[in-house]
């Protein structure tokens, strides 16, 4: 590739100024006329019949203008699976859920009225833990399961069961790779539910106008999936409802399906067309909103003893809560990826999504990556162990490498990517392997005990075969451009290294492109969703056929103009031109909006480039053998880190974290940088402290900042390197891929894995607390899981026949 | 009740209820919504102001208890359009990301640096640590901050290292 002068630039963020003069407008921000603030009544119990609801005295408050029960409501919400009431209707399902909502003119009325609002439950005892709700006595957390709609082609919900989805994946023959092997070790992992802890809460305004026509103002990452989801749910025809995103204030993963947006219309139609805004409480976020599903990975693997894995045998568990939203889907995503950058030559996976009366799970940055990870790499850690190999060597050893095949059957080329690069990287990094005489003399002074691990990571889109997204590039008179595009601006930066791509394209300098802020579907392009780690190589290439058909527009005026032959004319940032007479030239911005000849004679008309680009090449999964492929692209990636441990406490501080990932290409060194710090520290917080912590009755004791915390400036580790290798993706813009979820998979294990090589700590739950270490320390067995009261060990290797796998009732 | 308030150098008078808060009269009040609730229980910092020349949390202050006093806003951080040095570092190093964190977080720094100039990155960190940030992990933010007071040699900024 010739050399490229705006890809690869340290450009800042085109959005900065608005942020930081606090010009920018989020939905909560936003003002109507007669805008009408709205409350939601929240189920204080897991799992109750609601037995009446009465809303009189709710109704006679002055001030009120709608009050909301599920039973006036028919409107079915799910994304993959169709399981969802708006409100909830006879039962409540999970703690926190809505059972009513009012909309008033103030957000006090609003709040009194839902005080008024009388609700009798019969409280039931609730389904809690995902491996008893696949017992066969437990009560159905969706009796009706049998008669929701899903998407059939890819999910399998088990009626008559608590199993909203079941992936298989099987690759060569099980028996024969566990009769190969020498070893044979198996272990159970857990992690609880994590909050994604947005800065800005879910917040939706909406006005339902007469005529059915929908305006939504919403903090979505997806606007036309919100769309989308709205109108089939409320059968209405797509062009009725549009939906306006301006800033949002982060999103995760949290804000990519449908959230409040329905509940919110609903009441602006009872209210008479007023527009209503809901704005979730940092309480509500953790409840009402959804989650991160938890999970229970176990992993069984067979291996030689010069280290190669001959077999592995995996079972998931993933706790979807009370909704099966995306967590089939991460489900399915996490079940063709179980494996990560291994090359696994028989194996065999099953992955369940459970329905609990939890909140339910939804996408979460990394799509599972983050929480099977957590156990696959622990577990690679503990089979090097158990075979006397040092984990390093052992994990070279099985890496995937050009020729190797992925479980669902893909070849791995050359052009893939370079996971043992990434490995290498962060190994060397850390000094993997020994102790400098600096990390020797902190242990003399401290009492400490220094120890090192690595752990590797990879992620692949999760997304339909025949994802497809659109650009449009418009020209001004001043040959400066507009981009839009409906991927959406959540902070990852894709506004930035889209303008990057376009003027690159275009060969224009950066601050004559401008990419639109605010996404609006009546007037931008479709696009899927603003998820997976897939915006950078699908609107990316969008863009970059979006500048080719203008430029070719530019061109067939300019050879009108220029009396040449289209093949030979060229271009610089200003004009086009005759490649041979260069001083026979016209300008863009002669030709922006259609060309006028001396005499008044015009051509041409404005330049609008168009470019429609489809994920190329994927195929659905067989249902019994997973066999297909699945993923757009795979981005590889390491953490190495360092850490100190106090051997008598447990007490632990992480040093230094090193990362690497294969990106491809980098677009711009600061915004990977900004994605690197910020998911690797996200990481931190969901590998050290996060978590959902329920009573026996399924109620949430830590909805707050108070009792769940995340990291501050203070825990930021003191050494920090990100690294990068470029192995450039053939289909991505300019060899890039998408790297906004992988830091922040696999921080957890090389956290865990470092412990264990200071002090012989055998984690198996995340978070790791000092408590845990020490606990670890002491009695040197695994830990029982009891933030999640998963009341069974984690350790299942003495388990008798442990290959038995506990099957779903039928 | 009816308050008087100067708010960047303007005063304002403003008819409020008791119970509202100093972030409700910004930003119901005044429109002035470059200040966020992110919690609303003074844990996240996002709605930082300065308040009589101190930071609070303006989600903890009730708009009466700034009656007669002073106000400043991250809307009153440039000058006719023009970034402060602590914005300009900000957009420089990539110090923000979604954005909603960052109008709190500019208030803090301006507060640090006003009482200590040269503050090292412990003292930083001290500095930032009631301002939540989900985006950016810290590290560009931490950056920004020794740009702006004059400490940022090479081997303090990060790179991204080709290998
Ligand atoms: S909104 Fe004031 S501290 Fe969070
Ligand atoms: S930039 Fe998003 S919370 Fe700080």
């Amino acid at each position: 590739m010739s050399e490229l002068t705006v890809v690869g630039a340290d450009v800042p963020r085109v959005e900065a100024v608005e942020k930081l003069t606090g010009d920018a407008l989020y939905t909560g921000d936003l003002l109507l006329p007669g805008l009408l603030h709205a409350k939601v009544k929240a189920s204080p119990h897991a799992r109750a019949r609601i037995l009446r609801i009465d809303t009189s005295r709710a109704e006679a408050l002055p001030g009120v203008h709608a009050v909301l029960t599920g039973h006036e409501l028919d409107h079915k919400l799910g994304l993959y699976v169709v399981d969802k009431d708006i409100l909830a209707k006879d039962v409540v399902r999970h703690f926190g859920e809505a059972v009513a909502a009012v909309a008033a003119e103030s957000v006090e009325t609003a709040s009194a009225a839902v005080e008024l609002i009388e609700v009798e439950y019969e409280v039931l005892s609730p389904v809690l833990d995902p491996m008893e709700a696949i017992g066969d006595d437990a009560p159905l957390v969706h009796p009706d399961l049998g008669s929701y709609a899903y998407v059939e082609a890819a999910f399998s919900p088990q009626p008559g069961t608590n199993v909203a989805h079941v992936q298989r994946v099987r690759k060569g023959d099980l028996d024969r790779g566990f009769a190969e092997a020498e070893w044979v070790v198996e272990r159970e992992y857990t992690n609880p539910s994590v909050q994604h802890v947005p800065l800005e809460t879910h917040v939706a305004v909406v006005q339902w106008k007469a005529g059915d026509q929908v305006t939504i103002w919403t903090s979505a990452q997806s606007p036309f999936t919100v769309r989308n989801l709205f109108c089939t749910a409320m059968r209405l025809p797509l062009n009725q409802v549009r939906v306006v995103v301006p800033h949002v204030g982060g999103g995760f993963g949290g804000k990519a399906g449908i959230h409040l947006e329905p509940l919110v219309a609903c009441l602006s139609r009872k209210a008479g067309g007023r527009p209503v805004r809901l704005q979730a409480t940092r309480e509500e976020e953790f409840s009402l909103l959804p989650c991160r599903s938890a999970l229970t990975y176990r992993i069984k693997t067979g291996v030689r003893a010069d280290g190669t894995i001959t077999a592995q045998q995996m079972t998931m568990y993933w706790d979807a809560g009370a909704y099966a939203d995306y967590a089939v889907n991460v489900t399915r995503a996490s079940a063709y990826s179980a494996s990560g950058p291994y090359e696994i030559p028989n194996a065999w996976v099953d992955a369940y999504t459970i329905y609990t009366n939890k909140p339910y799970g939804t996408a979460y940055r990394g799509f599972g990556h983050v929480e099977f990870f957590w156990g696959l790499e622990r577990h690679m850690e503990l089979v090097a162990h158990a075979i006397g190999m040092d984990p390093l060597e052992f994990r070279r050893r099985n890496l995937l490498k050009p020729g190797s095949r992925t479980m669902t059957g893909e070849l791995i080329t050359e052009h893939t990517g370079d996971p043992r690069a990434c490995l290498d990287a962060v190994a060397a990094a850390i000094g993997y392997g020994g102790l400098t005489d600096e990390e020797r003399e902190h242990e003399r002074r401290t009492g400490r005990r220094v120890g090192k691990g690595v752990a590797t990571l990879h992620k692949a889109p999760a997304m339909p075969s025949f994802t497809a997204t659109a650009a449009v590039v418009k020209m001004s008179s001043d040959a400066t451009v507009v981009v839009n595009v409906a991927l959406m601006e959540i902070g990852q930066g894709c506004n930035t290294a889209l303008a990057q791509i376009v003027a690159e394209r275009l060969r224009f300098p950066i601050d004559r492109v401008k990419v639109a802020i605010e996404r609006d579907t009546d007037k931008d392009p479709y696009d899927w969703q603003t998820v997976a780690s897939k915006g950078l190589i699908l609107s990316g290439n969008a863009c970059l056929l979006a500048c080719d058909d203008l430029l070719r527009q530019a061109y067939d005026v300019a050879a009108q103009v220029l009396r040449a032959n289209v093949a030979d004319l060229d271009h610089d940032a200003d004009r086009v031109f005759v490649a041979h007479r260069p001083q026979e030239s016209v300008t863009f911005a002669e030709l922006s909006i259609g060309y006028a000849f001396p005499n008044g004679n015009g051509i041409g008309g404005p330049l609008i480039g168009v470019g429609r680009y489809i994920a190329q090449g994927l195929t659905n999964l067989d249902k019994e053998t997973g066999q297909g492929l699945p993923a757009l692209d795979w981005t590889y990636g390491a953490h190495g880190v360092v850490v100190d441990v106090d051997p008598d406490t447990g007490e632990f501080d992480v040093l230094a974290i090193s990362s690497a990932y294969d990106v491809g290409r980098v677009v711009n060194p600061g915004l990977v940088r900004g994605q690197a710090i910020g998911g690797m520290v996200q990481g931190l917080g969901t590998a050290l402290c996060e978590g959902y912590i329920y009573d026996q009755q399924g109620r949430l004791l830590n909805p707050s900042f108070t009792d769940n915390k995340i990291p501050t400036a203070r825990d930021l580790p003191a050494r920090l390197d990100i690294a990068v290798v470029e192995t450039a993706q053939l289909d991505g813009p300019y060899g890039a891929r998408g790297v906004g979820e992988h830091p922040m998979i696999s921080v957890a294990p090389a956290i865990g894995n470092a412990i264990q090589q200071a002090t012989g700590a055998e984690l198996l739950h995340m978070p790791m607390r000092f408590e845990d270490v020490w606990r670890a320390l002491r009695s040197h067995e695994p830990i029982d899981n009891w933030i999640t009261e998963t009341p069974a060990g984690s350790c299942r290797s003495d388990l008798p026949g442990g290959a038995g796998q506990p099957s779903p009732r039928k | 009740m009816q308050i008087s308030v100067t708010v960047n150098g303007q005063v304002c008078q403003r008819d409020v209820e008791d119970h509202w808060t100093l972030l409700r009269l910004l930003r119901d009040g005044l429109g002035l919504t470059g200040s966020k609730e992110g919690c609303g229980a003074g844990e996240c910092g996002a709605c930082t102001v300065e308040l009589n020349g101190r930071t609070v949390n303006s989600c903890l202050v009730l708009a009466v208890e700034a009656d007669g006093g002073s106000v400043r806003t991250v809307e009153g951080e440039a000058e006719q359009g023009r970034l402060s040095r602590i914005q300009e570092a900000f957009a420089r190093h990539h110090a923000v990301q979604c954005g909603f964190c960052t109008g709190g977080m500019v208030m803090s720094v301006r507060d640090l640096l006003q009482r200590n100039p040269q503050p090292t990155v412990r003292e930083i960190q001290e500095g930032i640590e009631g301002n939540f940030c989900r985006c950016t992990g810290y590290a560009q933010i931490i950056e920004a901050v020794l740009d702006v007071s004059g400490q940022l040699d090479d081997s303090s900024v990060g790179d991204l290292r080709h290998v």
